[in-house]
């Protein structure tokens, strides 16, 4: 009877593997063929030539294309640090001292996820316009609207982080000895939360990285409208650039991953440390 | 070690409110150096305000806090040199044993050697010394409010507070670490005020006891006196369990079924009122007629205790109980008929109901 009860479980797990082989193989053939056919695209030689990096070795020499990547790099960086130093201290304030606005600030961090883009681009157009004029026309500008842009995946994240800790006693417990509010947030807060200030940092990169819509129509030229407009000159470089910005992106996501894969190792030997302390 | 710091505690007239509600409504409580102060009462009385008012997370709306003669009332919570143990377990996730109990220390500026040693000192005064290098998540809940108390207690503060701390962990855990406290509290010689629901907790290990309704201190004093001798019908029945016998007052004491009592309460006018009597005051007698009488019942239930055993008798009109020693409850099982007598202590009176 054992035997025969081993022999079924034994099966569905065969089984089971097997679904999970045919599952992994069908998800990486769903993104690695674009992404290989944008490499074998990239690679192509003229008429009967063979293959050649020649398009991902010239990406250097297009200065627009140059500039247009270290824009979107530093709005980037600038988008994230200041949406991370917006939100982060507001959710903890609001969660401390204001708990019942809490509901209004979740409805405004999610508002831009409800308005398209170009319907913010129409929003924002006067506003550029006179910043431009009396400010700067500085494409680090952009920032401005895409922290608006960024809020409901960060404040999502941020949620999810800070939901997970007792943000009111561990704050009160630093208070008591003898902690300021910064030391309260730079000590206690923000090291419980790392992951999600992560996820919500990297969702943030991969967002303005991605940014089309808001930058051509305020005829701003960041990363991915210069994608677009050197795909009308050479598709080639165009394709490789496009690569190259989403192999970035997965990087990130893989780092993410590992990461959070050693924060789940740690808690699982905390458990077993726990139990094998409640048993002894 | 933490050093001896008994420092006297005065509360003046506090007053909070959060709306309509009030919480504290002109609270004055002074706690001597090295005393432990517990408040007690049930949800929403206001003794945690009081606690979160003296430890300066909240804000009084009115009054004084005076720590050892200084006036704390304007000073923010980081600046007040107390030492708090929340009823939530509240170590910081991130840090390990020591470095939570160092974390106080670091604030103070004390260099990471002797932090270190210092918290290893404090871990050991709470018997957890080897527990120092795992995080919170690998210890019981138990061992994590040991590492709380350590940690409030690490920063040589002027006065201990407990917020519940014991609520969270079972009986047998609780129990202990309630002990534990005490003799820590002792051993330092801190003034402490502890907060709880718990009865049984307040009456086992404070100096004294407040309890506290709607906001005011309805009854301070030491545990005995609380019990035996409570102030008002609301104390006696918060606190132990007590029978609502209705009787008549006349010549200064009342007649309860056929027994004058004493009562604790002068002037109370004459008329119908209610005794509020404890179990342990009813004894059950074999002398006398057992057919018929004010005090001859049925035992409905008997509820085993260890030691002592709570029996329930219906007599009628009323039910009420009677604590005994198992010994002699033992010979009075459900069904059986019983003749209570009441001992002539000196009992409350309800008037008002």
């Amino acid at each position: 009877m054992a035997a025969v009860r081993r022999g079924v479980q034994g099966t569905r797990r065969l089984k089971l593997q097997v679904f999970r082989i045919i599952v992994f193989v069908a998800a990486g053939l769903f993104f690695l063929v674009p992404i290989g056919a944008m490499v074998e695209f990239s690679t192509r030689g003229v008429g009967d030539q063979p293959r050649t990096l020649a398009a991902w070795q010239s990406i250097g020499t297009y200065p627009d294309l140059v500039a247009a990547i270290t824009a979107s790099l530093e709005l980037a960086a600038i988008t994230t640090i200041a949406m991370l130093v917006l939100l982060v201290p507001t959710m903890v304030w609001v969660r401390l001292k204001l708990p019942r606005l809490n509901p209004i600030i979740e409805f405004i961090c999610l508002l831009p996820l409800t308005i398209p883009a170009i319907v913010l681009v129409v929003g924002l157009f006067p506003i550029y316009n006179w910043m431009g004029t009396n400010f700067s026309d500085s494409i680090l500008t952009l920032s401005i609207a895409y922290v608006v842009l960024v809020l409901p995946y960060a404040y999502r994240s941020l949620e999810a982080g800070l939901a997970s800790i007792d943000v009111k006693t561990l704050t009160e417990a630093a208070r008591s000895l003898g902690a300021g509010w910064f030391t309260v947030m730079w000590r206690i807060i923000v090291p419980n939360i790392s992951s999600a200030i992560l996820n919500s940092a990297f969702l943030s990169v991969a967002l303005v990285l991605g940014e089309y819509t808001i930058a051509n129509n305020l005829l701003y030229n960041n990363l991915q409208v210069e994608i677009a407009m050197l795909g009308r000159a050479n598709a080639g470089v165009s394709i490789a650039v496009a690569v190259a910005s989403l192999l970035f992106a997965f990087v990130v996501l893989v780092l993410l991953s590992f990461f959070n894969r050693g924060r789940g190792r740690l808690q699982l030997v905390e458990l077993q440390q726990v139990m094998r302390t409640e048993r002894g | 070690m933490p050093e001896r710091s008994g420092v006297e505690v005065r509360l003046e007239n506090l007053q909070r409110r959060y709306g309509a509600v009030v919480a504290l409504d002109d609270l004055s409580l002074t706690i001597a150096p090295g005393e432990l102060v517990a408040l007690l009462g049930p949800s929403g009385c206001g003794k945690t305000t009081a606690l979160r008012l003296l430890a300066g997370l909240e804000d009084a709306d009115g009054g004084r806090v005076v720590i050892g003669g200084e006036d704390v009332t304007g000073l923010p919570a980081n600046r007040r040199n107390i030492g708090m143990v929340f009823q939530a377990y509240s170590l910081f996730p991130h840090m390990v044993a020591w470095e939570n109990v160092a974390f106080g220390l670091q604030m103070r500026g004390v260099g990471l050697a002797e932090r270190k040693k210092r918290a290893i000192d404090v871990l050991e005064l709470v018997g957890l010394s080897r527990f120092a290098n795992r995080y919170a998540s690998q210890m019981s809940g138990g061992q994590q409010q040991r590492v709380a108390l350590a940690r409030a207690l690490a920063i040589s503060p002027q006065v201990l507070l407990l917020d519940e701390p014991l609520s969270a962990l079972d009986a047998k855990v609780r129990a202990r670490l309630r002990d534990e406290i005490r003799r820590v509290q002792l051993d330092i010689g801190i003034t402490t005020l502890f907060v709880t629901h718990d009865q049984e907790e307040a009456l086992a290990i404070a100096d004294r006891v407040g309890v506290m309704q709607s906001g005011k201190i309805e009854q301070l004093g030491p545990p005995t006196e609380i019990y035996s001798r409570p102030a008002s019908p609301f104390v006696a029945e918060f606190v132990g369990l007590t029978n609502r016998i209705p009787g008549e007052v006349k010549f200064g004491a009342v007649e309860v079924r056929g027994t004058q009592l004493p009562m604790v309460q002068k002037d109370v006018p004459s008329g119908p009122a209610v005794a509020l009597v404890r179990p342990e005051a009813i004894t059950i007698t074999s002398n006398g007629d057992m057919s018929s009488g004010p005090l001859v019942g049925t035992v409905i239930a008997v509820a085993f205790l260890g030691a002592t055993s709570r029996v329930t008798v219906d007599l009628g009109d009323i039910t009420v109980l009677a604590q005994l020693a198992t010994s002699a409850a033992t010979d009075h099982p459900a069904g059986s008929k019983v003749k209570l007598a009441l001992r002539p202590d000196p009992v409350l009176v309800d008037s008002h109901n």
